[in-house]
């Protein structure tokens, strides 16, 4: 069990591409920790370098309280799933999970019977004897994550553990990998493009875009406050609505509608933004209310979309010159070109710079 | 440690309800599948469209492999009454090889001769060649893949003048290169010389066969070795030999049947000095072309045909063997 630290950490490639660009991460120990990010954004990269598998360019890795930097893969006391698994076909069960424990030079009979073990504890005792290709997809899941555990590491690093299960398997094993990673106790970083998954198991995670680390957080303040508007775009079902604004006379003006600034009283001096200011107005479709009837802080706009979501709709207005989202109960579905309301709840609205890196304003 | 957690993840797609495809006829009707006619062509048009191919091997393959096994129990010869009026010898000519020691010595080179330079050389050479330049940047391993080839490509008398030159005794290239003077290398070391070049000629195609081999191998699985701290050798054995297992296998049959049929030795040493490389090919032409024994010749060659039949069998039962268990 150990915590990890990365400091300024750079994996630049020979072509000069940087898939890891100064990154500054803390893991504690005993944390299950999402990598979260588009595809390309780096996320498998960092923790390949992380692995060993990558040398790092510049910067620093820890693992309790050893710096790793300069060592080999197999010096690190790290295990890897990988997306694949990557079980050696010609080996039965015993024999792959017991494979770290026979480069480690451990005996035959203690090898089988430690790999025993933690089969056991996976259910998988009763294939012992057969061959990868034998296994349905999640056992072989199971016998990639017996063969981490059986080695006893200090750190699990899965990449995408569940993006080759079929969509019911993977509700399932992501159930059963949360229970398995409390149990154990075991510091892991897990790599996913899944949003959903990131949400769902970790503690905490990061979300990464360019090789860069654009938020660190709970899943629930991830979600809640986005840092900027590249996490606030990223995160969540349907995207948030990213409007643009003005603040223009205490209020915010849209450009055919003005909402007043959100939180109690409705100043703008509440928030430290100046008149004039050029700010990106953020709410997700969900605290957006869709109004029959004028009502004070709702915009008018005229319906272009209605998707269905199931239990919810997805209803996508014209407001201005702004094209408004909001999540409407099925029973309240408006028909196309009906003239709705917006109405945000002010207290779940944040706003963010329009320039730089779009950072969240503070209130 | 061990979660007492019902791993959900167990749950396989049950085939619960979904009816198994009943195993009755689908398409073809019960007398054709008695007959295995599973296109539906009818016995006659299919031995139609057989038959050209089965006519191309009967005349090319078939019959002067018996015709082979005919001359072999004559003592047809190229000159003299043997020539005119070929006597029935039964099997004398595969009693006097067998009893030949010149046969025994040959056999013994071409043994030599194949286990050295393919079976070892050309499999041990090419995989190195395959296995070290595998991750090395792309023009070296294009001007690699271009040396090796064009020893390959080559005219096979092209070739011999070429070594010819490179191992003269006089104004050799290799007595110039590594500074001996007057040193006959065909002379002195007749079998080393037909061996290496027979490793320098045929290596191409188990580099190239590896390459392709190698490329199999998936990263995650070398990863996963060096995530357990293997060695490189380590992870050669416990990942990369057995996944490329069969591929070393074809390979090696392919190269030691070539190796065991080729003539190439007699262009570079004419299976001299005193029969010292004297591999079977040109055993078998220097008894039936020179010395005119053409059944003794014909005896000889069916000999090397059931030597290549039964390293054929054996590279085949062991192929068959290493098939992978079905999921």
């Amino acid at each position: 069990m150990a915590s990890v630290t990365l400091t300024g950490l750079v994996k630049e490639y020979p072509n000069g591409v940087r898939g890891v660009d100064g990154v500054d991460l803390q893991i504690a120990d005993g944390e299950f920790f999402a990598l979260l990010g588009p595809s390309g954004c780096g996320k498998t990269t960092l923790l390949r370098t992380l692995a060993g598998l990558e040398a790092a360019t510049e910067g620093r890795i820890d693992i309790g309280d050893r710096d790793v930097t300069g060592f080999e893969p197999g010096e690190r006391d790290v295990a890897m799933v990988f997306q694949d698994y990557a079980l050696f076909p010609h080996m039965t069960v015993t024999d792959n999970i017991a494979y770290p424990l026979r480069i480690q030079k451990v005996g035959r009979d203690e090898r089988s019977a430690r790999a025993l073990e933690t089969a056991q504890g996976l259910s998988l005792a009763a294939l012992m004897e057969r061959r990868p290709a034998q296994l349905s997809g999640g056992q072989q899941q199971r016998v990639a994550l017996a063969r981490a555990i059986a080695c006893h590491p200090q750190v699990f690093l899965f990449d995408e553990p569940l993006s080759n299960l079929d969509a019911r398997l993977r509700l399932e094993a992501r159930t059963f990998l949360k229970q398995l990673q409390k149990s154990l106790g075991v510091t892991t970083v897990f790599v996913t493009h899944d949003q959903a998954e990131a949400l769902a198991m970790a503690d905490r995670m990061a979300v990464m875009d360019g090789g860069r680390i654009r938020q660190v957080g709970t899943p629930r303040e991830v979600f809640q406050r986005p840092a900027n508007t590249f996490v606030a775009n990223f995160i969540g079902a349907t995207p948030m609505n990213l409007l643009d604004a003005q603040v223009v006379g205490g209020a915010l003006d849209f450009g055919g509608f003005t909402l007043p600034v959100p939180g109690e009283g409705g100043r703008a001096s509440a928030w430290p933004v100046a008149e004039g200011d050029k700010v990106v107005y953020g709410v997700r479709p969900e605290y957006v209310q869709c109004l029959p009837a004028p009502a004070e802080g709702a915009a008018r706009g005229e319906v272009t979309a209605v998707e269905n979501l199931g239990v919810s709709v997805l209803v996508t207005a014209q407001a201005g010159e702004q094209s408004v989202r909001a999540v409407v109960p099925e029973s309240d579905e408006p028909a196309l070109g009906d003239t709705v309301h917006l109405a945000p709840s002010s207290e779940r609205v944040l706003l963010y710079r329009a320039d730089g890196d779009g950072e969240l304003i503070g209130r | 440690m061990a979660p007492s957690t019902s791993p959900a993840a167990d749950l396989a797609p049950a085939p619960g309800g979904a009816p198994a495809p009943a195993p009755g006829p689908v398409a073809t009707t019960p007398r054709a599948r008695r007959d295995g006619d599973v296109v539906g062509l009818g016995r006659a048009r299919a031995v139609a469209f057989v038959a050209p191919a089965l006519v191309l091997v009967g005349v090319f393959l078939v019959f002067p492999a018996a015709w082979t096994l005919y001359l072999g129990l004559l003592d047809y010869s190229l000159t003299g009454s043997g020539a005119q009026a070929p006597v029935f010898v039964g099997l004398g000519n595969y009693t006097s090889a067998l009893s030949d020691p010149a046969f025994a010595k040959s056999l013994y080179l071409t043994l030599l001769f194949v286990g050295g330079s393919a079976v070892l050389g050309q499999n041990v050479l090419g995989f190195s060649l395959a296995w070290y330049f595998r991750a090395a940047q792309r023009p070296v391993r294009a001007t690699l893949s271009v040396l090796v080839l064009l020893a390959w490509i080559l005219p096979g008398s092209v070739v011999a003048f070429l070594w010819q030159a490179l191992l003269d005794r006089r104004n050799g290239t290799l007595n110039a290169l590594i500074g001996t003077t007057d040193m006959a290398w065909a002379l002195d070391h007749p079998m080393a010389v037909i061996i290496v070049f027979n490793i320098w000629r045929g290596t191409a195609f188990s580099m190239l066969l590896y390459t392709a081999a190698l490329s199999t191998v998936p990263r995650s699985h070398l990863e996963v070795a060096r995530m357990a701290g293997a060695t490189r050798w380590q992870q050669l054995r416990d990942v990369v030999l057995p996944t490329v297992k069969r591929h070393i296998l074809t390979n090696t049959l392919l190269i030691t049947l070539w190796t065991f049929n080729d003539f190439s030795p007699y262009l570079l040493t004419g299976g001299g000095p005193n029969r010292e490389s004297e591999v079977l090919p040109v055993y078998i032409y220097k008894e039936a072309i020179i010395g005119g024994h053409l059944g003794y010749g014909s005896a000889i060659s069916l000999l090397l045909l059931l030597a290549n039949l039964v390293i054929a069998v054996v590279y085949v039962r062991l192929l068959r063997t290493r098939e992978p268990e079905a999921a």
